[in-house]
Order: C-alpha cells, then sequence, then structure tokens
C-alpha cells in the first residue's frame, strides 16, 4: 500500500472545502475519471458529515484523511476520528422504495457511502474510528 | 453554486448551477423554502447545468416536496444528467418525482 497523501485538520465545517479538495486533487492525480471522482467525492463528504454532526458531540475533535493506492491499482482511503464509536456499517439500509410522505427525512448518506464505493470497512482501533473506503479506478458502481 | 429562478404561469423554475453540497445546500434550501412560502404551488427544478448532489441536498428536496404535497402543490425536475442523474436512481428520488428533458417540456405538461 502506498500513501499518497494524509490530511489531518480540526472537524469543523470550515475544513471542508480544503478536505474536498486535498481529497479530489490527490484523486486527479493517479489519473481517475471525473466520473470515479464524483463517487470519492461523495462517499468521502457524506462520510465527513457524519464525523462533523456526530462524532464529537460538540467538543473539539480532529479527521483525518489518508489517501492510498494499493498493490493492484484501487484508490483507498482511511478516513479517520477520535470520537464516539461509530460503525456505519451497522446502519440500515433505507427504503428507497418509500413514496414522498412516508420517506423519513435523511438516512442517505449512509447508503451513498456504501453504493458510490466498491468496499467498506470499519474498525475501531487505539479510540479511533477508521473508516476504509475502496474505488476500483475502473469499476465505480454508482456510476456504471 | 448559482441560482435562477423565473416564475411563468402559477410556476416557479429554480434553475441550480453548480454544486449542491454541505457549504451551499442551506442557500438552495433557502430559495425553495422562500418559494413556498411566498405561495407558489408548483415548482420546476431545472438540474441540467447542475454538477454535483449530496444526500444534504436531496433532503432539501424531499423537505420541500413535504410542504408542496400538503399544500396540493407539486416538484418537478427538468435536464437531470450525468453523475447527477445516477444519485437520483441510487436513491429512488426517480420514482417519487416527474422528470423531464427540458424546463420547456415539463411547463407544457404543467
Amino acid at each position: 500500500m502506498q500513501i499518497l497523501c494524509t490530511i489531518k485538520m480540526p472537524a469543523t465545517r470550515e475544513n471542508f472545502p480544503a478536505l474536498m479538495q486535498a481529497v479530489a486533487d490527490c484523486a486527479r492525480s493517479q489519473g481517475i475519471s471525473s466520473e470515479k471522482l464524483y463517487g470519492i467525492e461523495l462517499a468521502t463528504e457524506e462520510a465527513l458529515v457524519n464525523i462533523f454532526n456526530y462524532a464529537y458531540q460538540g467538543a473539539h475533535g480532529e479527521v483525518e484523511i489518508v489517501c492510498m493506492r494499493d498493490d493492484g491499482g484501487k484508490f483507498v482511503m482511511d478516513i479517520i476520528d477520535s470520537g464516539a464509536p461509530f460503525d456505519l456499517l451497522s446502519v440500515k439500509d433505507p427504503d428507497v422504495t418509500a413514496g414522498i410522505a412516508e420517506r423519513p427525512i435523511g438516512g442517505l448518506g449512509i447508503y451513498f457511502i456504501k453504493k458510490f464505493t466498491d468496499d467498506v470497512c470499519y474498525r475501531r482501533e487505539g479510540g479511533k474510528n477508521i473508516l476504509r473506503l475502496t474505488v476500483v479506478a475502473g469499476n465505480n458502481p454508482g456510476l456504471r | 453554486m448559482e441560482i435562477a429562478t423565473r416564475k411563468k404561469d402559477n410556476a416557479v423554475m429554480v434553475s441550480v448551477t453548480g454544486r449542491i453540497d454541505m457549504v451551499t445546500a442551506p442557500a438552495f434550501e433557502k430559495s425553495l423554502s422562500d418559494e413556498i412560502s411566498a405561495g407558489v404551488k408548483r415548482i420546476i427544478l431545472n438540474f441540467s447545468a447542475l454538477e454535483y448532489i449530496n444526500s444534504i441536498g436531496l433532503r432539501v428536496i424531499l423537505t420541500a416536496s413535504k410542504k408542496l404535497k400538503e399544500q396540493q402543490g407539486e416538484l418537478v425536475f427538468a435536464g437531470l444528467q450525468g453523475p447527477v442523474n445516477e444519485v437520483f436512481k441510487i436513491s429512488g428520488f426517480h420514482s417519487l418525482y416527474k422528470m423531464f428533458e427540458s424546463e420547456e417540456a415539463a411547463l407544457q405538461e404543467m
């Protein structure tokens, strides 16, 4: 696994543009197409929204993103926070067939993380939530 | 993100250019809620120049359409394309709303 870039900042909305820019620049530097980039950006943003809103519950904390390339050429991202334990894989998928009146407001963000990446892994290690997102360069499932 | 609105008959056309993300979604939300508060019943969202939308953007759309539905109003879409269209398909929003190729087609239908 080759580390391409690491960015660590306070987990606040003000830092959102810089975090997103760093990920997008890194993905582009690997020749990832604009279509695949959409999925990477969307999954990253949805993960950051969760961290900003829930991880630190009003207290200060940081978020770290490590972009990597694995031996098979896949684009891999670790999104790390030190907040409350949260395994987003434990969240049930929303009912995407429900009508307007029945649809709950929200619940799509985590679903997008799963649908727009090829693999999602979660682990809790050393007091940190580590979310690993993998995108196969030639196969972004959400954008087929 | 840029938002342009245009009124015709009893409908308002809202054209969004650029990105609806964590930073810009509040302005998008205000734009829709202002129209609904002003009594508009039919909103055509023209997304032909929209490059990106996230779950917050979809939440804004769902909230607005719930309000409109309560007032016997309607929200429809024109010009969805590319990855934004994929987001609508994956989230099931395609089956919730009428989709038109263009604003003109949406206006004719309404």
